[in-house]
């Protein structure tokens, strides 16, 4: 927003080189300075996970069994790391997905300006700060220490992550959803519930998608509330509901801790498949959202 | 997530008592029990966690802030875990912030919208890199390299006061510092996008007043962004905390781990949520019930950070309509 030069002849009325322009110019290179400030480590890390990763990824990395740590990274995979964590984050996705967009359509469309809904919208807001280890405790003392390590326990553990993030996504949505919309279906007799299931929603489904795949993407990253609630064992669990399982983000933080090189390869291989799933729902997500912004149009 | 809330436009209320088919009435008792789910895992939270930790609370008294952990002698003062958590957060907040709100007041302020969009993806990129992403690279290549850097610094400042308690020897790649510079990565994103929101809000009118009063752009921003957008920054600020504060296995992984309380920010550490992450694993009896007890402590920390920060939010967005 520089100030707008004159239409003809150039005529600049501000003070010449006065310590005022000065000090500006100064400001806004350190602003620049300080988005270069946030590339470089974002650049350093992606290079080294794609540098690291790359060479160990191959179609039998993905899909074979996971070795004992001292053997190479060339043998070997994650294969149960991935079943484990696509396992644990589409249930997870199942149980806090549709919960999160009944809260918000109680938090938009019923519950306006009363209390309870101030509460929960409030809350909501809190719970997104509540540590991701916590949620591990929570569930490991209400679940785990009854039911048994699980994949179950684990999409728990995300799903309480996921909740309120799910929550506030479809509530800043379904915000947007023109009230004419809304009243139009009144008029025709339609009754709330229908009007918000069939008008509401589908005005704002691109919006609520894309959140939730974004919500998805943060909780297949998440390695603390699945530490105490899957275990991390070695070994393929198709059973879901129950068993120890495995995941990616906690085999990353297995190999990490380890001293052998080839479990740190295993985990750069490990890694870089997870950034690539993030990126895909990431990417899934604006998709999403230029899609539903040209059809609203 | 999103600090700056619009004011709810008025919708036809319904209320439970009104003569409406059973179906509508279902579907609204449905929602409201999807939305005070939510305040139930909080409260069940509260009380699950508590109840684990009640052993460590009742056999060690006041002595759970003491500086003396040493489960093998059943000890278990968590001072240390709480000095670590403080300090990696306000070093990974003294790093974040100024990037943060610089970059926030160069998307807004500064750069054209079709360049702005590119800016926002690439701090996205920054916030979908997964924690255990930044552990592994932290622990495998920051930490060894960086460790060079420590201890040069480590003899340059070497019994200079202030500057050596700080900077001076031990200098070990996975330290206080180290997980401080990790979690400034992961907290810049946060208080970038919050931050970025808030500043948004300022209107236009006020700063093109600045611009035709002759500012510079600084002297606008000085006069009539900061002062319109200070609370929310702070809101941001503090919510940034709280993820800092909270912020489990990057820091697990690069932090040390060892419970010591030292000025010395180079040497290895410990904080609350990397003790429960690498400990907990082998604990029982009164030693898991100290680590369920950190996590209560943590929970509590962050609530109250994260109520401290909605609030503040709340209160500067009302007065910022109300001016």
């Amino acid at each position: 927003m520089a100030p707008a030069p004159a239409p003809q002849q150039k005529v600049d009325l501000r003070e010449p080189r006065s310590w005022r322009r000065s000090k500006n110019r100064i400001v806004t290179t350190l602003m620049v300075l300080s988005f270069v400030l946030v590339i470089i480590p974002l650049g350093f890390v992606l290079f080294t996970v794609i540098v690291k990763g790359a060479p160990v990824i191959s179609a039998s990395f993905l899909t074979s069994s996971i070795p004992p740590n001292v053997l190479p990274a060339n043998i070997g995979g994650i294969g149960p790391a991935i079943l484990g964590t696509i396992e644990i984050t589409a249930l997870a996705t199942v149980l806090a997905v549709p919960l999160g967009i009944l809260g918000a359509i109680y938090l938009n469309e019923y519950g306006g300006n009363r209390p309870v809904a101030r509460l929960i919208g409030f809350f909501a807001d809190v719970m997104t700060g509540v540590p991701s280890i916590v949620m591990g405790l929570f569930i490991f003392s209400i679940w785990v220490l009854h039911f048994g390590f699980s994949g179950l326990a684990g999409a728990f553990a995300l799903g309480c992550l996921m909740l309120p993030i799910v929550i506030r996504s479809t509530d800043e949505m379904l915000k947007l959803v023109p009230n004419s919309l809304r009243e139009g279906s009144y008029a025709l007799g339609a009754t709330k519930a229908r009007v918000t299931v069939t008008v509401v929603l589908p005005a704002a489904l691109g919006g609520i998608v894309s959140g939730a795949l974004l919500a998805v993407a943060r909780a297949a990253g998440e390695t603390a509330p699945l530490l105490f609630t899957i275990l991390t064992v070695t070994t393929a669990n198709p059973n879901v509901f129950s068993g120890a399982n495995t995941s990616l983000p906690s085999q990353i933080f297995v190999n990490a801790s380890s001293p052998y090189v080839g479990a740190q390869g295993r985990g750069w291989g490990a890694a870089l498949t997870l950034i690539v799933i993030a990126f895909i729902l990431m990417i899934a997500a604006r998709l999403v959202t230029a899609r539903f912004a040209r059809f609203a149009r | 997530m999103s600090i700056v809330t619009p004011e709810r436009q008025g919708r036809p209320a319904g209320s439970l008592t009104e003569r409406r088919p059973l179906g509508d009435r279902g579907f609204q008792v449905l929602t409201l029990g999807a939305g005070l789910l939510v305040l139930v895992i909080l409260v069940l939270i509260a009380v699950s966690t508590s109840q684990q930790a009640s052993s460590w609370f009742s056999t060690e008294g006041t002595k759970i802030f003491s500086n003396d952990w040493n489960p093998a002698a059943q000890k278990f003062g968590a001072l240390a875990f709480i000095y670590g958590t403080a300090i990696t957060a306000i070093i990974a907040l003294i790093l974040a912030v100024p990037v943060s709100v610089g970059v926030a007041l160069l998307l807004t302020q500064v750069v054209p919208y079709r360049w702005a969009r590119p800016i926002v993806y690439v701090i996205d990129l920054l916030a979908v890199v997964p924690s255990v992403v930044w552990g592994l690279w932290g622990i495998l290549v920051f930490a060894p390299w960086i460790q060079h850097i420590y201890s040069s610094i480590g003899s340059g400042v070497s019994g200079v006061p202030v500057l050596g308690p700080l900077f001076g020897p031990p200098a070990s790649g996975a330290s206080f510092f180290t997980a401080g510079i990790i979690l400034a990565f992961m907290v810049t994103p946060i208080v970038t996008s919050l931050s970025r929101e808030v500043v948004a809000t300022v209107p236009a009118i006020d700063k093109e007043g600045a611009y035709a009063l002759g500012a510079t752009r600084l002297e606008m921003i000085r006069g009539v962004v900061l002062p319109h957008s200070q609370g929310g920054i702070v809101g941001a600020v503090l919510l940034g905390l709280g993820r800092a504060m909270g912020e489990t296995i990057a820091a697990a992984l690069v932090i040390g781990s060892s419970a010591t309380i030292t000025s010395h920010l180079f040497a290895p550490g410990y904080n609350m949520p990397s003790v429960i992450a690498n400990e907990f694993g082998e604990a029982t009896g009164v030693f898991r019930s100290a680590l369920f007890g950190l996590g209560v402590l943590l929970f509590v920390f962050t609530i109250i950070i994260n109520v401290i920060a909605r609030a503040v939010v709340q209160r500067s967005a009302r007065r910022g309509r109300g001016a």
